[in-house]
């Protein structure tokens, strides 16, 4: 499943980022990497971006580059 | 004896508290500049402790040291190039995993690092406990603990920085990141194939130098190129096979299998000092959040506080501003009682104090519009607003925190174009400048109200509307236009930290309010002073002008004449004719100062524009005061008020001598549409050039916003009279 697939509420694991060489790196850099978990905080207003726990803290992502990350064990 | 000195570099994750322990240790004894070609701040101090003198070096907040972002850069340059003796990484406790990749990369780099674990004390109240003793034996490294906005622990970090740096331990040996068994192999591969060729001289340590180069980094690269020569293309030939061997191996791209392997790394030392202890607490800044980002009350509350914003900075400011203005005028009139009637004189009162006088009077605005900003950032609101604002912005290839600075700009374009510094992006930050002073500021409002209230009477509110509008989507359309052609390149991705609540320092955010300030006063002083002193002497120059009636003889005749009927008169009809000689002469003056205007250089200069404004419906009248409208929109109106009012004598308001003379609604249109474009005033001028550090970037964005408004203008007064308005 990709992460911009994901509702409020869920968790996951992270399976594969893809994506362009600097954005895909500045993702794994901010810990969002396979094996980590994650937590769909929300979206924003407009729905884009979204808001997820990682690592124990807040990150925020566009919804056009979460659809880069595949994730896996969605509940 | 002189004392000796150590430099101490400050590195660690953005809202990890740096900022607050930097303003701990230095006070109000640092130096705010930029960074030698970039805008982004440079932030020293120098104290005496311990029988050192300690320079402390505030490196930009980074996640990593991979060079994406300037920040990057120039933190890891810093630490690359200038050697500091220690570099202190301050690490968020409640965020070690994450900061600890930070940390793995300045390991690396292999310079003496001292752990500052900050905010420990919030950390254990989330239920996360930091064995400290284990982690510094693990990472071979000393750990102080702090608490920034409590300013604990503050001088035992500085004791230990001087002690380790007075130290002589081995650093290369350190434990560090080991990568796994392929990669370790090409790196000692590499290494045996430089010791081979001993002509190669590398720019840095060898081991870095290999992780970097497998990594492809660019600059490290380049550099390799410049210290090796001829030798660095067999090396950078010898690393590119291994690096498609290691891609064949891995089936990736060698520097996303090295970042896993740091994380991988650093996640088997969080298993070791790390224990949560998950309990059912509160978490305030979650609960802040289902509020402030609410899907429906997220918005309302954030206009709510821009507003606030806004009118704080404008309306609570404009008090001080008039105060200032007033104390500007008194001194301006002092003066003119004190000197005798000279050129000099002149030139202080008409040209310098003007100049910079008209300036200065945004002190009162900046101070609040930073100590604002100051709020929203150290809050942790900044980041919300983008979070808010980023659907938005991303339609003009904008990041969302762009929007404060555009909104500003509605104010004034100066302290607009200062917010920008909160946005990261060096090519967002430029694109953000060049469009801001499209959101018409209020010092263009005069003008409109003059002119569309005289020629679109009833419906004049619609079209000032109609041009605010017009300077929005020009905007848009600049920014989409620049973002693919001049600032190419891909949005700055939105990968960003929201970082808790905190409850801001009242120490932090005045410093931050006061360096903003000092800068405006200090880099704005001379370019205004010296732009002021040419536009006064563009006005005042040639000082003998030939004028076409004897004025001053005029007067003294029209005073005689009025005194001869005044002393025959009685009382009541002696006021009256007293007020008519009064017009008279008021009259007389006007003329000569429309005649003084018309002959001196800047009227000149207007008169040989003036064909290149006629196809825009605009007379030499009006190329003037749009020329003096340089120095600050406001002139513009009184300008034409001399201009015109003199021009049409039978006319006592502007309002009529504007309506008799050649301007019709459509050339009063295409006159708005030309104000809302054309080249921004001199201070703005001066910040463009201030915060993009680049003449070429001012110089270009001064041409394009002119040929805009050129273009536009045409379009409109021509299209206008295609149409048969």
């Amino acid at each position: 499943m990709l992460l911009s697939e994901m509702k409020e509420g869920q968790t996951g694991v992270i399976d594969r980022v893809g994506g362009n060489g600097a954005l895909r790196r500045r993702i794994l850099e901010m810990g969002v990497l396979k094996g980590s978990e994650i937590y769909i905080e929300k979206y924003a207003p407009l729905k884009d971006p979204l808001e997820m726990i990682v690592k124990g803290y807040h990150l925020s992502l566009r919804v056009e580059e979460a659809a880069q990350i595949t994730v896996d064990d969605v509940k | 004896m002189p004392q000796k000195s150590l430099t101490i570099a400050l590195a660690g994750n953005p809202n990890s508290g740096k900022t607050t322990i930097f303003n701990n240790i230095t006070g109000t004894r640092q130096k705010v500049g930029n960074w030698p070609g970039v805008t982004v701040e440079k932030k020293e101090g120098i104290v005496s402790k311990y029988g050192y003198e300690l320079k402390i070096i505030d490196l930009p907040g980074t996640y990593s040291l991979t060079p994406f972002s300037v920040e990057e850069i120039i933190a890891r340059d810093f630490v690359l190039d200038e050697c500091p003796d220690v570099v202190i990484d301050i690490i968020d406790a409640s965020n070690l995993e994450r900061s600890l990749y930070l940390a793995t990369q300045l390991r690396e780099i292999d310079c003496k690092v001292l752990f500052a674990l900050n905010m420990a004390d919030i950390a254990s109240t989330r239920g996360i406990k930091i064995d400290a003793e284990k982690l510094s034996e693990l990472l071979d490294l000393p750990i102080v603990f702090t608490i920034g906005n409590k300013n604990e622990g503050i001088d035992a970090l500085l004791k230990k920085a001087v002690e380790l740096a007075g130290s002589d331990i081995d650093t290369s040996g350190k434990r560090k990141v080991k990568y796994n068994k392929d990669i370790e192999n090409s790196i000692s591969e590499l290494r045996s194939f430089i010791e081979k060729n001993s002509g190669i001289s590398l720019p840095y340590k060898t081991r870095w130098t290999i992780i970097k180069l497998l990594e492809n980094d660019e600059i490290v690269k380049e550099r390799v190129f410049q210290k090796a020569g001829d030798q660095g293309r067999n090396i950078i030939q010898e690393v590119q096979l291994h690096r498609e061997l290691l891609a064949d191996r891995f089936n990736d791209d060698p520097e996303i299998v090295m970042t896993d392997e740091r994380y991988g790394f650093i996640a088997g030392i969080i298993k070791e000092v790390l224990t949560t202890i998950t309990k059912q607490r509160i978490d305030i800044s979650r609960n802040i959040d289902l509020v402030l980002t609410n899907r429906f009350i997220g918005f309302p509350i954030f206009i709510f506080f821009i507003w606030a914003m806004f009118q704080l900075t404008f309306s609570l400011g404009a008090y001080p501003m008039e105060w200032l203005d007033t104390s500007v005028n008194w001194f301006s009139m002092s003066l003119d009682g004190l000197l005798p009637d000279s050129l000099l004189k002149d030139l202080v009162i008409n040209g310098v104090i003007a100049g910079v006088g008209s300036v200065i009077v945004f002190l009162p605005n900046i101070l609040i519009l930073f100590f604002c900003i100051a709020l929203f950032e150290d809050t942790g609101y900044m980041s919300r607003a983008a979070f808010l604002m980023d659907r938005i912005m991303h339609l003009i290839g904008l990041h969302g925190k762009s929007f404060i600075p555009m909104l500003m700009g509605f104010g004034c374009s100066v302290p607009a174009i200062m917010a920008t510094r909160t946005l990261e992006s060096e090519k967002d930050r430029i694109l953000t400048i060049l469009i801001t002073p499209f959101m018409s500021c209020s010092a263009k409002l005069p003008i409109y109200i003059v002119l569309a209230g005289i020629f679109f009477s009833a419906e004049a509110g619609t079209v000032i509307f109609c041009i605010y509008f017009a300077g929005i989507i020009l905007a848009i359309v600049t920014g989409r236009l620049f973002r693919s052609t001049l600032l190419r390149g891909a949005d700055a991705p939105f990968v960003m930290e929201l970082p808790p609540y905190r409850v801001p320092m009242v120490k932090s955010l005045i410093i931050h309010m006061w360096d903003r300030s000092k800068m405006f006063l200090k880099k704005m002083g001379g370019v205004i002073l010296i732009g002021s002193v040419v536009i006064w002497t563009l006005s005042a120059f040639p000082r003998n002008i030939q004028y076409s009636h004897d004025y001053v003889a005029e007067t003294n005749s029209v005073i005689a004449l009025y005194n001869t009927e005044i002393t025959t008169a009685n009382g009541l009809d002696r006021q009256h004719i007293e007020k008519k000689r009064d017009a008279a002469i008021a009259e007389l003056e006007m003329a000569r100062k429309s005649e003084k205007m018309e002959k001196s250089y800047m009227g000149r200069i207007g008169k040989i524009l003036a064909p290149v404004f006629a196809p825009l419906g605009i007379d030499w009248r009006g190329s003037v005061a749009l020329l003096t409208g340089f120095v600050a929109k406001e002139i513009v109106v009184s300008t034409m008020g001399i201009l015109y009012l003199a021009g049409d004598k039978g006319s006592d308001t502007l309002k009529n001598a504007l309506l008799s003379s050649d301007m019709t609604p459509l050339s009063a249109l295409a006159m708005m549409v030309f104000v809302l474009l054309y080249l921004p005033c001199l201070a703005t001028v001066a910040t463009i050039k201030q915060e993009t550090g680049s003449f070429k970037w001012t110089l270009f964005s001064i041409t394009y916003s002119t040929s805009l408004a050129w273009v536009a203008a045409f379009c409109v007064f021509q299209g206008g009279k295609i149409i048969g308005l």
